[in-house]
């Protein structure tokens, strides 16, 4: 008989379907970006990318309660959101292979994936472009009297742009339905938060615009999902906004073309022995949600899914030339 | 190879050395950061990382943290720190990552930087430096890839220059050093793994000069940046079919160096003009419209031509990207039907 208290909140909190799901999602993110990587080797896909592999637990579990009417607003590192929010990973290869059946059209590739009708307002290219946006999207379901609310995934970065600090004011003093999500990966890219950022946590900043903050565990699936239940209860109930940083590692390089002179493998290595996908498994099958084999199901599954992705990617045609300037305006009618 | 297609010209001081075009701006930096303790570098990522094309690489290690000096990501902060710097004593270099991100700081480098002599009746300076990669042709799509500098170039008080050389990246980024007013200075993703003979010690390369690259008396080519690289190249193909084409590197948006291109249309009749900006307002509408002013008017043996970007941001597809910017075999085509009085 397993103590009550014992049990982490997701495992009290979500049907076993959803726990099994979480899973998939999670290693459907991993090897995602593992196919994106050996992809890019081949040549398949150019530009650059940057890989959110260590940070999977913050991506599914801040997305756990999310629906298709909720919105978020992505980083430069959104894969994961992407996939978490419920995207197809045949159309993100296929976007980034610059295909037409591609999310963007083969407009936007890595940098700017999205998924309007899941929600996901998009990745972004610039550091803290999506914060104020996120602010708008929770006035207008705020101003349309709907219940839903905006995540904003950023990064510790990000929290140094002035955009960050206006959006984080205008959600509080509107009371507006938005939780923004820091994804605190110690790093902007090679600048450590620890130099440039004047307060220890990103979330003490929060108390500057009197929204809660709090700081979790980004690789612990359920903290994450536990304080994302509070801050979506507080944004749905009309309380206003919340600040949720969610601590976590990348362990590849910012993109594709980082030195790692900034950082020790030992560091790397340390974070890498914490990953969040086999935490979270072991956690799944030490409370009896799946056992080992079923959980060899999920990856296999996830493998698959990510295998048919590529073909569907391969196969989809390019856009055509003479497109180069459809979507900049609205289609003018005939 | 022909003479006249030969990029680096001699200087009167003899000494080169072979530089890529990003070894040529940090040996710039280097020489300023040695020449002046009041210089200081900053900007994203700049140090340990070495700035997101490797430019300063390893300038953190020979001069310290307190002159090489990464920035939170804090755009308009950042830039409005060198301009209050520079205000006062400095002489900051400031890297944008990209220079897309100049978006973000457009208030401190429009309204402040640029306007701050005029608004205090000459009372005031600002001598910054504003380092910007710029361009297309790296797959990093619409916010990474933009050419923005018809933007700058439309601001009285702002100088705005496109080496297209390693010599040039070199000698005007040492003169925009040298300069009393701000200064921004694009250079081309493409270019940074260019090499070329570059001048050792110090030197400047004058802001305001465009370079004859190649004399021709049948079509004159206006480029700046990757584009003088690409109108070259149509150049010697023309040349093959006879056609001469003089082509023109810009290398200063503003001021613009109007007496060398009158000069070269007069003699040509023809003028064609290649840049990777937005066609439409782009540098390429102020040099046809200076033509259209001036007496070269009368000189024109044909309508001017203009290729420049696509009215589209930048596209991820490498086919589209590559459709999106002028390339040699646009510029061989519209030049060639000039020469030809097609158009
Ligand atoms: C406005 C702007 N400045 C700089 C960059 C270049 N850049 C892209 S990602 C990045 C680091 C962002 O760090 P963080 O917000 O912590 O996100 P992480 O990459 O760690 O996920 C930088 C400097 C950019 N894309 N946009
Ligand atoms: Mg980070």
């Amino acid at each position: 008989m397993i103590v009550q208290d014992n049990i982490p909140f997701a495992i009290r909190h979500f049907a076993p379907a959803q726990l099994r799901e979480a899973l998939r999602k999670m290693h459907l993110i991993r090897l995602f970006e593992e196919g994106a990587e050996e992809s890019y080797m081949r040549g398949l896909i150019h530009g650059t990318m940057h890989l959110s592999i260590g940070q999977e637990a913050s991506a599914v579990a801040t997305c756990m309660e999310l629906t298709d009417a909720d919105k978020i607003t992505s980083t430069h590192r959104g894969h994961g959101h992407c996939i978490a929010k419920g995207a197809d990973v045949g159309r993100m290869f296929a976007e980034f292979f610059g295909k037409e059946t591609g999310y963007c059209h083969g407009r936007g590739g890595s940098m700017h994936i999205a998924d309007v009708k899941t929600g996901n307002l998009g990745a972004n290219g610039i550091v803290g472009g999506g914060l104020p946006i996120a602010v708008g999207a929770a006035l207008t379901a705020k101003r349309l009297g709907r219940d839903d609310v905006t995540v904003c995934f950023f990064g510790d970065g990000a929290n140094n742009e002035g955009a960050f600090h206006e959006a984080l004011n205008m959600a509080a003093i509107w009371k507006l339905p938005v939780i923004f999500v820091c994804e605190n990966n110690k790093y902007g890219m090679s600048t450590p938060a620890t130099y440039a950022t004047a307060v220890p946590n990103i979330a003490d900043r929060a108390a500057a615009y009197s929204m809660p903050g709090v700081t979790v565990d980004g690789n612990d699936f359920s903290a994450v999902a536990e304080a994302l239940h509070i801050a979506i209860a507080r944004a749905r109930a009309g309380e206003g906004p919340s600040l949720v940083e969610n601590l976590t590692y990348r362990w590849r390089g910012h993109s594709k073309s980082d030195r790692n002179r900034y950082r020790t493998k030992d560091e790397i290595e340390d974070w890498m022995s914490r990953d969040p996908i086999a935490r979270f498994r072991a956690e799944l099958i030490a409370h009896g949600v799946l056992d080992a084999a079923g959980a060899e199901a999920v990856e296999a599954e996830a493998k698959q899914a990510v295998a048919d992705g590529v073909e569907f990617a391969k196969a989809s045609p390019a856009p055509g030339i003479a497109d180069v300037t459809k979507f900049v305006h609205a289609e003018e009618a005939a | 190879m022909n003479a006249q297609t030969q990029i680096t010209e001699v200087t009167p001081s003899g000494e080169t050395r072979e530089m890529s075009y990003a070894e040529a701006i940090r040996d710039a930096m280097a020489i300023a950061l040695d020449r002046d303790p009041t210089v200081v570098l900053m900007g994203e990522d700049i140090g340990t990382y070495g700035g997101a094309f490797q430019v300063t690489l390893d300038l953190i290690d020979r001069y310290g943290p307190d002159r090489v000096m990464d920035t939170p990501i804090s755009e308009l902060g950042g830039a409005g720190v060198a301009v209050g710097a520079a205000l006062t004593g400095l002489k900051p270099i400031f890297e944008f990552q990209f220079s897309d991100f100049a978006a973000l700081a457009m208030e401190q480098i429009v309204n402040q930087a640029a306007k701050l002599r005029y608004m205090l009746g000459g009372e005031a300076a600002v001598p910054v430096v504003f380092r910007m990669p710029a361009g297309s042709g790296t797959g990093a799509a619409a916010q990474h890839s933009q050419s923005f500098e018809a933007w700058f170039g439309h601001v009285p008080g702002l100088k705005v220059v496109q080496p297209s050389t390693p010599e040039d990246a070199k000698g005007l980024l040492l003169a925009a050093l040298a300069d009393p007013d701000p200064v921004i200075v694009f250079e081309h993703k493409l270019l940074y793994k260019m090499k070329g003979q570059v001048p050792t010690g110090y030197y400047t390369t004058p802001i305001g000069k465009a370079a004859i690259r190649r004399t021709g008396s049948d079509v004159t080519i206006v480029a700046s940046a990757i584009m003088v690289h690409r109108a070259l190249e149509a150049a010697a193909k023309l040349a093959e079919e006879g056609i001469e084409v003089e082509v023109i590197d810009l290398r200063s948006v503003r001021p613009i160096d109007r007496d060398t291109i009158i000069a070269s249309v007069k003699k040509t009749g023809k003028l064609l003009c290649v840049y990777e900006g937005v066609r439409t307002l782009g540098v390429g509408a102020e040099i046809s419209a200076l033509i259209a002013e001036s007496e070269a008017f009368d000189y024109l043996d044909a309508p001017i031509q203009r290729l420049g970007g696509a009215e589209a941001p930048i596209p991820y597809n490498p086919d589209l990207e590559r459709a999106a910017v002028p390339q040699k075999a646009d510029i061989e085509t519209v030049a060639r039907r000039l020469a030809k009085g097609e158009v």
